[in-house]
């Protein structure tokens, strides 16, 4: 179901026309009341009248994280207190958080956006969705709340955390649309065997996730465990939260960006060139129609790729492939660039391996070593050394021909790998540089 | 006529042994022949006990990866060449041995070998074709 028909499927010329009014007028705003922009734009050189096409878009500068953190709490704001009704925040694991505001109107606006999202998912006003995106200064909880509730269907507030309950609830409840992070929804997976209780009799139909990278192979994971249709979803909160992008579940190719609210483009993250729709590279975002706190040309430090190829759902909104790492997740590994994503594809070509596992990277006599620890489960097990070995071998193999870096692989037990509620450990790195 | 073993995962680390055969005892089940294969960074734990059923509940409980093979027991006397004339028989057959490991019969100075095959229902065959002594899993796990 296309949840807003006249915007999701608008013609490319119309959607343009509308975007570069809202830019200009987001422009203007921003120009005036957030002094950061002001300032930026000052010192390339420009005023917002300067911009007369999409075009015009890239001499814009940048906004980074970095950016975001210098004016912390509350500098980044382009309307006054009295106008915002919620904040949010992103953890701070890798430093200070960055802290944005909505008003009531962006409030309603991304609860359209998930809305939209929701829908494109597969969820219908009939649906009954078990939320398990954790509520709180993180934006997942709520912006899937907010949205369900808009879409009419009945939302179920489990947030993230206490399993068992869930499987429960599951049960007993019957939802039918799964809202959670991938690495969750195969913990949610592993209780529920353990706990005896089989997918096979719920009532899943759809699940959408999101808030981390995740593969295909994951995804064929997860929805021959669960016997769903999985999509994925994307945003930040940065942009606004969940909503920003969502794969349709008719073609599950990409996901659409919902481009009369943002504007996205790929730039090399090394030199800051905007890229051709096909090519790889970092995402940046304008927000378009957010009044609290507007971005300009945000840098994401996603990697993905833009594509305006028709799609079989009848959305005109350019695609963007799944996030398949992030710049700043990249290790460079005896200066090869590799990301974890990457080793995720190449253990789960293989059929007996499942997506536990780890990366450990050090430095010993100045060479950076490379160790995948993987978690011998038993369709892995053999009870001959040789079988197992033959396994190591492979995988190195593999990742050698693959990545072209070489790979200590080490089977571990079962469950000695972290596993988090939320977002998944992948990456240790001990190197001291 | 074959023998029911379970093999076990572990990391080369100390205690992953003691750990096992203390779930084990816990839970009342006996240990009839153990044997240990390890590289640098693995091991793999081959036991036959007396109750596999229970053994594998318990392991798999504390997380434990636990396989389950058919192996093939063969009563070897304690005289010169007695191994020799088994592997002999064997190896005229054309029959790999994947892994094998023995223990001693209870009271006795016999001892009981576990042979690991690929082919194991040839290899069943040949051995008693032979007069070889195999002995029943249900017997083993008596003993
Ligand atoms: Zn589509």
């Amino acid at each position: 179901m296309i949840f807003n028909i006249d915007y999701e499927t608008m013609p490319r010329e119309g959607l343009e026309a509308i975007q570069l009014r809202r830019l200009q007028a987001t422009l203007e705003r921003v120009y005036a009341t957030v002094p950061f922009y002001q300032k930026k734009f000052e010192e390339a050189g420009i005023i917002p009248s300067d911009i007369e096409s999409l075009q015009d878009l890239h001499k814009i500068p940048f906004t980074t994280k970095q950016d975001l953190r210098d004016n912390y709490p509350f500098g980044m704001f382009a309307v006054p207190m009295d106008n915002v009704v919620r904040i949010h925040a992103s953890s701070g694991t890798t430093g200070q958080p960055t802290v944005v505001g909505y008003t009531a109107r962006d409030i309603d606006t991304w609860a359209r956006l998930m809305a939209r999202s929701l829908a494109a998912g597969g969820a219908t006003s009939g649906d009954i969705i078990h939320n398990a995106y954790g509520y709180g200064l993180f934006t997942g909880g709520l912006g899937v709340h907010y949205g369900a509730e808009k879409l009419g269907a009945s939302i179920i507030p489990v947030s993230g955390g206490n399993t068992k309950r869930q499987i429960i609830i599951m049960k007993d409840f019957g939802p039918t649309i799964l809202t959670a992070t991938p690495s969750y929804t195969l913990h949610l997976a592993e209780v529920a065997e353990e706990m005896g209780v089989s997918f096979r009799d719920l009532k899943f139909k759809f699940g959408i996730f999101g808030a981390e990278p995740w593969s295909e192979n994951m995804r064929q994971e997860i929805e021959n465990k669960l016997r769903i249709i999985a999509v994925d979803i994307y945003g930040l909160s940065e942009v606004m939260g969940p909503g920003v992008a969502i794969e349709c579940h008719e073609a599950k190719a990409g996901l659409h960006v919902f481009e009369d609210h943002f504007i996205p483009e790929i730039i090399d993250p090394e030199t800051g060139e905007v890229l051709p729709y096909g090519e790889n590279g970092e995402l940046v975002f304008t927000s378009i129609t957010k009044e609290a706190f507007p971005v300009i040309r945000y840098r994401t430090r996603d990697i993905s790729t833009l594509s305006t190829e028709p799609c079989i759902c009848g959305r005109t909104h350019v695609r963007m492939t799944r996030v398949s790492g992030r710049t700043d997740d990249m290790l460079i590994i005896r200066g090869v660039n590799v990301f974890p994503s990457q080793i995720e594809s190449v253990l789960m070509q293989i059929d007996e391996v499942e997506p536990h596992y780890q990366l450990i990277v050090d430095r010993k006599d100045n060479l950076d070593t490379l160790s995948v620890l993987v978690e011998v489960g038993e369709r892995l097990f053999s009870d001959e050394v040789k079988k197992l070995q033959d396994l190591e071998k492979r995988i190195s193999k593999d990742i050698k021909e693959i990545l072209g870096v070489s790979a200590a692989v080490k089977l571990v037990e079962p469950k000695t790998i972290a596993r988090s509620q939320g977002k998944a450990v992948r990456v240790i790195d001990n190197r001291k540089l | 006529m074959k023998v029911e073993q379970i093999s076990i995962f572990l990391e080369n680390k100390s205690g992953r042994i003691a750990e096992v055969t203390r779930i084990l005892a816990e839970a009342g089940v006996n240990i009839r022949a153990l044997s240990i294969a390890d590289t640098s960074d693995f091991g793999i734990l081959r036991l036959i006990v007396d109750d596999n059923q229970k053994a594998e509940v318990v392991l798999k409980k504390q997380n434990v990866t636990v396989g389950k093979t058919f192996v093939v027991a063969v009563e070897v006397e304690d005289k010169p060449g007695g191994l020799h004339r088994i592997m002999g028989i064997l190896f005229k057959a054309d029959l790999n041995v994947e892994y094998m490991y023995s223990f001693v019969k209870p009271n006795t100075t016999d001892a009981v070998m576990i042979f690991r095959f690929e082919q194991l229902d040839k290899a069943v065959k040949v051995l008693k074709e032979n007069s070889v002594n195999v002995i029943d899993g249900d017997q083993v796990y008596k003993l």
